[in-house]
């Protein structure tokens, strides 16, 4: 079954984050993205742009309405994902703490509708 | 049973409404035709019941559902040929871990043990949370459901984990121990916590955190006679009625928390919950009370896991063993912090305090804005025999 990982962290932490620390901690998704890579868990997965570089877009009443910005301003942002194929939740929620962030960030796990 | 069930079918819906036909089924032949081993049996008879049912359900149409449930059953084990208590166990331990898993809401997590494990009535269970039985009923419904959609494994979790998850377990029992009884004590689910607690120790020996939360619940439910008076107020520690208390449940209390406190690992908080349970337990009367060990564990309490809550007993406790001064300022420290700002027990410490201290005006404001916000009865006669025995003073 699938799960979509999403990696939530607070951005501005995250730009203060002293260089080689950052350097770091990219180093350590890189292995583990290699790691389930070789598993086969992995599925896909993308680092996103931060929330100043999103756009969020609304059609209501059949007018398309465009603003600058994430849906929601929250404390944590949605800065990457990792879809992977878990057996079950357990697996999944292994997979999720591994993630290097997750021991600042919050990876909230989302099972993907079966279709 | 329910939990083997569940095991050979993969729906929680399904195990119960197939146990239930079985349970049928027994009453109508058993009395001729006793079975050798009745319990699987009761499995297997209710596997064929849920099969049939399933099959009757695609006769005509391909029911998406039914197929893939019936290709889940085909596809787990056989049913147990007779009464393996092994088997049955590890079933029972698989059932209460999925029941508590961390992704389920704690109030689902109660709803669903006290339901499947405890196999309580969905009334019983909404009537011990004060909640309608309707909410409660959703409440089953929606755990259930996240079970299946974001497949919650049924099975006893990894041995990394197990410590985690075993806390969580506890917890929870913990929570209908101190929660299920609707604001009157003599109408709690204490036998049912307690109950669930000896199973996890019988399923799982040797573990501190599990004797420690046996202990405390043990030691605490000694005193459920002298709890509530005959005019149905609340009856202080202080002053229970001590020949009323359970003397079995407080020797099996005490054996357990030496068992707890004897492992070489820190001890958990439930454990020293129950030292200071078990200090009670020892006193004949309440003025023999070692009530400044008592302070001493609170201050352990408070290292291991700091909460108002625990402050305030402390404070109560030093209240008896340095005086009502000190424990005065320890409360209104927490109050200044506006931590328990709606919690009764708050304002009525300090009212005992200031009562001591003589006080009595202050008391008397004191113990009624511990009125004001106390939510039950039985605590509310409590305050007012205190504030009644203060105003004739």
């Amino acid at each position: 079954m699938q799960y979509l990982l999403l990696i939530y962290g607070e951005e501005r932490s995250e730009a203060a984050m002293p260089a080689a620390d950052a350097q770091s901690m990219l180093a350590a998704f890189g292995a583990f993205t290699q790691s389930i890579a070789e598993s086969g868990a992995l599925v896909h997965s993308n680092r996103l742009r931060p929330v100043s570089d999103a756009t969020s877009v609304r059609v209501r009443d059949g007018k398309t309405l465009i603003t600058d910005g994430p849906f929601a301003e929250t404390r944590e942002a949605l800065g990457g994902y990792y879809l992977v194929e878990a057996k079950d939740l357990d697996e999944a929620t292994a997979i999720a703490a591994r993630i290097p962030s997750a021991r600042f960030g919050t990876i909230e796990v989302r099972p993907v509708w079966a279709m | 049973m329910l939990a083997t069930l569940i095991r050979l079918t993969g729906s929680f819906d399904l195990a119960e409404e197939g146990l239930q036909d079985a349970y049928v089924a027994a009453a109508k032949t058993w009395q001729a035709t006793p079975p050798s081993h009745p319990r699987a049996w009761l499995i297997r008879t209710a596997r064929n019941r849920i099969i049939d049912r399933l099959r009757r359900r695609t006769a005509f149409v391909a029911h998406q559902g039914a197929l893939a449930a019936l290709a889940e059953i085909e596809a787990a084990a056989q049913p147990p040929e007779d009464d393996d208590e092994a088997m049955f166990g590890d079933d029972l331990l698989r059932l209460i871990f999925t029941c508590c898993h961390p992704s389920l809401a704690r109030e689902a997590q109660v709803a669903l043990t006290l339901r499947t494990v405890c196999g309580l009535g969905t009334p019983a269970v909404a009537a011990a949370f004060l909640v309608k039985e309707e909410a409660m009923a959703q409440r089953l419904v929606r755990a259930k459901a996240k079970i299946r959609a974001a497949r919650i494994p049924y099975r006893p979790p990894a041995r990394e984990l197990l410590d985690e998850r075993i806390e969580g377990v506890l917890a929870t029992i913990y929570l209908i121990f101190t929660e299920a009884y609707a604001g009157d004590p003599r109408r709690s689910l204490a036998g049912e916590a307690i109950g669930l607690a000896r199973r996890l120790d019988a399923l799982m020996p040797g573990r501190p955190a599990v004797q420690g939360l046996l202990a405390l619940m043990l030691l605490q439910d000694s005193r459920r006679r002298a709890r509530v008076g005959p005019d149905g107020a609340m009856v202080r520690l202080e002053d229970q009625d001590r020949a009323l208390w359970d003397q079995g449940q407080i020797a099996e209390g005490l054996a357990l928390v030496e068992r707890a406190l004897g492992s070489a690992a820190p001890p958990s908080s439930y454990a020293v919950q129950a030292a200071i349970a078990a200090l009670h337990a020892r006193a004949g009367a309440a003025a023999e009370t070692d009530w400044a060990q008592i302070v001493e564990l609170y201050g352990v309490l408070m290292a291991i896991h700091p909460s108002p809550v625990i402050e305030l007993n402390q404070a109560a406790a030093v209240s008896l063993a340095q005086g009502p001064a000190e424990a005065l300022a320890m409360v209104d420290a927490i109050a200044a912090r506006g931590d328990l700002a709606v919690y009764h027990l708050l304002p009525a410490a300090r009212g005992h305090m200031l009562r001591r201290l003589g006080r009595r005006d202050e008391a008397l404001q004191a113990y009624r804005q511990a009125y004001g916000l106390a939510r039950f009865a039985p605590d509310r006669r409590l305050i007012e025999s205190e504030i009644a025995a203060l105003s004739e003073a």
